[in-house]
């Protein structure tokens, strides 16, 4: 017999899922333009500079990308409001005791695998939320030192608002080397976050990897009040 | 007042036998160097004919004296234009007449006549450690004398990185504790005029700002006068459209060195340095070093000395030794962090395998179930 029946379970909305991609796909621009025009390739022509533009190009990219990421950034602060309770800030920021209890629950099962105790988390566990959260922070790292750099060279009223960050660090050199070594937080993230989701959904079988697109994931009812209790059902309310 | 009794610029000027004209040619060139249009040359001469000299004290502290190298070869205005006629430099070591006793005097008798007048020009940082005696003068502590000079000074200018941001004496270790300027001394308005040495006409502009004006000019976010660093070296370097078209030097003696593309990955400091170099040029406008095709080392930038290698863009990166940059420690930690996950992975089968084989069963047993209720 299985021991337990899925249910069904709608986890990430829409704006959720959209946010997730975009944020995705700017930080590899974002990451890949970096990295480039910290390290430019050594392409040996003999042309005269009119008559090319990549390098130009790919800071274009790379500036054009932080003003998405940051206004979806933006918007999933935002969302964290107003959003369902998997989407909520409230499972970002550890302020509960319960979050670290799950935290080295959590710890405990996944990481260093010690024991079996099945995790009753639907949406983010702990040790997922507070890691998004310290994710935020160096978002908000990345958008303050990019836009604090940017602003020296553009006109606009927006990047000038990050300009403060400049003479705080001590002048661009600083400010540019801390914005490149973030990168590297990135990459690292990225890494891990992708085999994390593979290995859950390897293990538990719950669709970690699909969530992501349809936004439905399928969880042991036992774990889920309203699967088990169905507002149907003659029990009592979940 | 002494300051009513004092002739005027102008006044002054006729004295040495300046004609009319040449006065007047001399507030035209002011005006181009202070970057204003034509329609305020009116105000730079009504301001030169009204204003006595200025009284300036200059100090030289913890420093090399390059900045007062750089100033005495400023061409447009002229440094004698500057320190015969227009402000009256009562005391600097480097230049003054007078030693000694005569010298301590002429600095007493200003700080005390034109309290609150006097504009006060410092070349050099301050060191600090074991009570300020690594730099002594007349037998005062270099301390000693910044404080009570800025006191009665009516604002002051820092001359060079060595007084904006503590420059070479400042860089690790810093064993005299040298300081800069403004973290010593409050309430005086800071003018910082960074680099080392400043440009000789970024450093006559300033003070013929201050004379012409007589308020500060323009300062950024770090205080400098933005007419000056509000741009980078970059901004303004004619080997710029290289850098757009990815047109870069990849050794010092390749083909692209020849052809004078972008010094970028050469270690130029240019894209992180607020400085006129790229406009003003240096020796009156004959060259600067990207020009000489070496790239900029950042000179007018805090803790330029410590963003080394000069010729590497990224610097060693702190807390992992020498010749280590970001990218290094960050490709380790990436190598170190698939070993990580690979371990995990094999880790994984081992200790939940049994737990995905029981699962695994029982959705057979299901399917056998389904098989054998359409069964029958």
């Amino acid at each position: 017999m299985q021991k337990a029946t899925l249910g069904r379970v709608y986890v990430w909305e829409i704006p959720v899922r959209f946010y997730h991609w975009l944020n995705a796909f700017s930080l590899v621009v974002l990451c890949v333009t970096g990295y480039l025009i910290g390290a430019p390739l050594a392409i040996q022509q003999a042309s005269e500079a009119s008559y090319a533009y990549w390098f130009g190009k790919v800071r274009f990219l790379h500036f054009v990308f932080a003003y998405i990421f940051f206004f979806n950034f933006l918007f999933r602060i935002y969302w964290g409001f107003v959003g369902n309770r998997y989407a909520s800030w409230k499972n970002f920021i550890p302020y509960r005791k319960q979050q670290w209890k799950e935290f080295k629950q959590v710890v405990a099962v996944d990481l260093l695998q010690a024991n079996n105790q099945p995790i009753e988390t639907i949406g983010h566990n702990a040790v997922a939320g507070i890691t998004y959260f310290l994710t935020f922070l160096a978002f908000l790292f990345q958008c303050i030192t990019g836009f604090g750099l940017y602003a020296a060279m553009s006109k606009a009223w927006f990047p000038k608002l990050f300009a403060w960050i400049v003479p705080l660090m001590g002048g661009d050199f600083a400010v540019r080397q801390w914005h490149h070594a973030f990168m590297w937080f990135f990459i690292l993230f990225a890494l891990v976050h992708v085999y994390i989701v593979f290995y859950h959904d390897y293990v538990e079988g719950r669709g970690e990897i699909s969530s992501m697109g349809s936004g439905w994931k399928f969880i042991e009812k036992e774990y889920h009040p309203l699967l088990k209790n169905p507002p149907g059902s003659p029990s009592k309310k979940p | 007042m002494p300051a009513q009794a004092r002739p005027t610029i102008w006044e002054h000027a006729q004295s040495k036998g300046v004609s009319r004209r040449d006065f007047l040619t001399a507030c035209a060139w002011m005006t181009a160097m202070l970057g204003l249009p034509v329609s305020a040359v009116a105000e730079v001469t009504k301001a030169l004919e009204t204003k006595p000299r200025l009284p300036v004290l200059w100090f030289h502290f913890q420093e090399c004296t390059c900045c007062s190298e750089s100033f005495i070869r400023s061409s447009h205005p002229g440094v004698a234009d500057i320190i015969l006629d227009k402000i009256s430099l009562d005391y600097t070591e480097t230049l003054m007449a007078g030693s000694g006793h005569q010298a301590e005097d002429a600095l007493h008798d200003t700080m005390t006549k034109y309290k609150g007048e006097y504009l006060m020009l410092v070349e050099g940082s301050v060191p600090t450690a074991e009570g300020g005696v690594y730099c002594c003068i007349g037998g005062r502590t270099a301390l000693d004398i910044l404080q009570e000079a800025a006191a009665g000074a009516k604002a002051v200018v820092c001359w060079g990185s060595c007084a904006s941001n503590g420059c070479v004496q400042a860089a690790k270790p810093n064993p005299t504790k040298a300081t800069p300027i403004h973290q010593l001394i409050t309430g005086v308005p800071i003018i910082k005029v960074p680099g080392c040495p400043p440009i000789a006409e970024v450093m006559t502009g300033t003070i013929v700002h201050l004379l012409t004006f007589d308020r500060i000019p323009q300062l950024d976010g770090l205080g400098r006068p933005k007419a000056f660093y509000s741009r980078r070296v970059h901004d303004t370097c004619y080997r710029r459209p290289n850098y757009d078209a990815g047109l870069f030097v990849n050794s010092f003696d390749d083909e692209n060195a020849k052809r004078g593309y972008c010094l970028y990955k050469m270690g130029c400091r240019g894209p992180v340095t607020y400085n006129a170099c790229g406009v003003m040029r240096w020796n009156g406008g004959v060259s600067f070093p990207i020009q000489s095709g070496h790239g900029c080392i950042g000179c007018s930038e805090g803790n330029f000395w410590d963003n080394g290698p000069f010729y590497r863009h990224l610097p060693s990166f702190p807390g992992f030794g020498i010749e280590t940059t970001a990218d290094k420690v960050g490709v380790v930690a990436g190598a170190v962090t698939l070993a990580g996950i690979a371990a995990h992975a094999i880790s994984t089968n081992i200790r939940k395998g049994h737990l995905i084989k029981e699962e695994k069963a029982a959705s057979e047993d299901v399917l056998d179930g389904r098989a054998e209720q359409g069964g029958s």
